[in-house]
């Protein structure tokens, strides 16, 4: 598979607040993969955007894309890539056409010439296309700036953080169109805080403290796992939490709704029926014991606990 | 359990021609955490609206811990708490000046509030942190503390906008088994969040489009009843745009 970006030995340390945004990062991105930097508030990934799309440079470490370094020929670099910030950062009193206007012009193109790139979303925005931007709604602001990073008919794509505080139908809709992305061949690179989002990509990153905690595939991550966890539901759930966390160190238990589920490292000799008949004997009724399937979620914090 | 804190029957709410809430009836009972969801423009902020005492509905019947919200909003607005992601606390107060003030803004009687926050800062284990601003905490004890805030009145209902945006998981799951535990101590939770993982957690939920309920029921038993194997799945289904 071809290589899109290389990223070596990255560290960022902001001068004036002394803060270390990245801590030493190296990885790879294929070429049209959809790509998810997936990690909290403060984890470093809005820096490695802005790293990524030559906008800083970093304290140490080096970052090529496509071949071409960011230290030096950046001009070439913005050429062939699209940013979408998190926050809104298009002409907010430009119409929308005069906005996507301009971002053509500045790319040395037109809106005709690559039309077919922003056909589908687009669509969505020709009845607006002489209102504002600051009069849009948040959707449609997000479809603009979808339009203006993809007029110059980018090779990769960075959008930080597009789905954070978008209504969950928005979210959906916005996932279809970035596969549909991925379909024309472009290369994706996405952020997001919320760990349900992982498995849209086809690589991510879990990134926390400023550094990368792993890379893999979502099945990888998941099937790599270390614990069971179970989903028990009884009669008295705050009690059998308490009994489980208390039963063995290498027992976790945590209400999840209207059940508690419990992740038990695997390398503990205990089988499913020993678990059951201690709880029984502590005169809980279960309703309900079975093995679910981890989440990144719960993977994720598993690397956090493990140090 | 089963006492009822939030009952609403036909409850509707119309602005000029435009109805935004249309003959909500639902139910929520005691110590329960209920989600409430829906896409933007469903009539989620006008049902909230109406619910904590702000905004007078054009008909239909509504109780919240008890009080009519037509008759008796203000005695609404004293039995209820608040918290969201964007804004609870005072960055540049202390954590004990956060809490002096909600409680004091709250009715809480001077001797109260430091009984209460003595007791608050032992059980929480911030004796460290009760003297520092809140702007100085990490996130963590920054959701902590809010949560607290919030409930420091012990209300009968907490609302709850959005609660943990962007915080880690860890950060995230302690927050939520502070939840499970007001809940326990029968204080009513109610949610509303865009993230639909956040409404797994709860034990009940409500998803609002064009105004009106369209699925009520809990996370497990929805999914089960409308075929979908995630929530997103079952959101898309009731909630997606009509073209």
């Amino acid at each position: 598979m071809k290589e899109a970006i290389k990223v070596e030995n990255v560290s960022m340390k902001y001068e004036k607040s002394k803060v270390i945004a990245l801590d030493n990062i190296s990885f790879k991105i294929n070429e049209n993969d959809i790509f998810g930097l997936i990690g909290p508030d403060g984890a470093g990934k809005t820096t490695l955007f802005r790293i990524l799309t030559t906008l800083i440079l970093p304290t140490q470490g080096s970052v090529e894309i496509y071949g071409f370094k960011t230290t030096k020929d950046y001009k070439q670099i913005r050429q062939f890539i699209g940013y979408v910030p998190e926050r809104f950062s298009l002409y907010q009193d430009l119409t929308v056409y005069e906005n996507l206007n301009f971002f053509a012009s500045v790319y040395k193109t037109t809106i005709k010439e690559n039309y077919a790139v922003i056909k589908d979303i687009f669509i969505h925005l020709e009845p607006f296309k002489n209102r504002k931007a600051g009069k849009l709604s948040g959707g449609m602001k997000q479809k603009l700036a979808l339009c203006c990073a993809l007029i110059n008919k980018p090779k990769i794509l960075f959008l930080d953080e597009p789905t954070t505080g978008v209504d969950p139908v928005s979210r959906i809709e916005f996932w279809e169109t970035i596969k549909k992305l991925k379909e024309n061949g472009i290369t994706i690179i996405v952020s997001t805080p919320y760990m349900d989002e992982a498995k849209l990509c086809d690589r991510i990153a879990l990134m926390f403290n400023s550094k990368i905690l792993n890379i893999s595939t979502p099945d990888d991550i998941i099937s790599n796992f270390e614990s069971n966890i179970f989903k028990i539901k009884s009669d008295n759930n705050s009690y059998l939490k308490k009994i489980l966390n208390d039963f063995d160190k290498l027992f976790t238990a945590y209400y999840f709704g209207d059940s508690v589920h419990l992740a038990i490292s695997k390398e503990l000799a205990i089988n499913e029926e020993q678990i059951i008949s201690m709880i029984n004997e502590k005169n809980i009724k279960i309703f309900e014991f079975s093995l679910i399937a981890p989440t990144i979620e719960d993977c994720f914090i598993k690397y956090l606990t493990n140090g | 359990m089963d006492k009822i804190v939030i009952k609403t029957e036909n409850l509707t709410k119309r602005f000029g021609a435009f109805t935004a809430v249309k003959d909500l009836s639902f139910e929520v009972h005691r110590g329960e955490i209920f989600g409430f969801l829906g896409a933007n423009g469903a009539g989620k902020t006008t049902a909230i609206r109406m619910l904590i005492g702000l905004l007078r509905p054009t008909s239909g019947f509504a109780t919240v811990a008890g009080f009519d919200v037509y008759k008796e909003p203000e005695k609404i607005k004293k039995n209820i708490g608040y918290m969201s992601q964007k804004f609870s606390l005072y960055e540049d107060l202390t954590v004990l000046e956060n809490l002096k003030f909600f409680g004091g803004i709250y009715g809480l009687k001077s001797e109260a509030i430091k009984i209460k926050s003595a007791e608050l800062v032992e059980k929480l284990g911030m004796k460290n942190i009760a003297k520092k601003l809140i702007k100085e905490l990490p996130i963590g004890w920054r959701q902590k503390v809010a949560f607290s805030v919030a409930v420091f009145h012990n209300p009968a209902i907490v609302f709850l906008d959005e609660p943990t945006g962007g915080v880690d998981p860890i950060v995230r799951r302690q927050f939520w088994d502070m939840i499970y535990e007001a809940s326990e101590s029968y204080i009513t939770i109610f949610v509303t969040t865009h993230y639909l993982d956040e409404a797994e957690y709860c034990n009940r939920i409500s998803i609002m489009d064009e105004g009106t309920i369209k699925a009520l029921g809990n996370p497990s038993e929805l999914k089960k009843n409308f075929n979908v194997d995630s929530m997103n799945d079952l959101f898309y289904l009731i909630a997606r745009k009509k073209i």
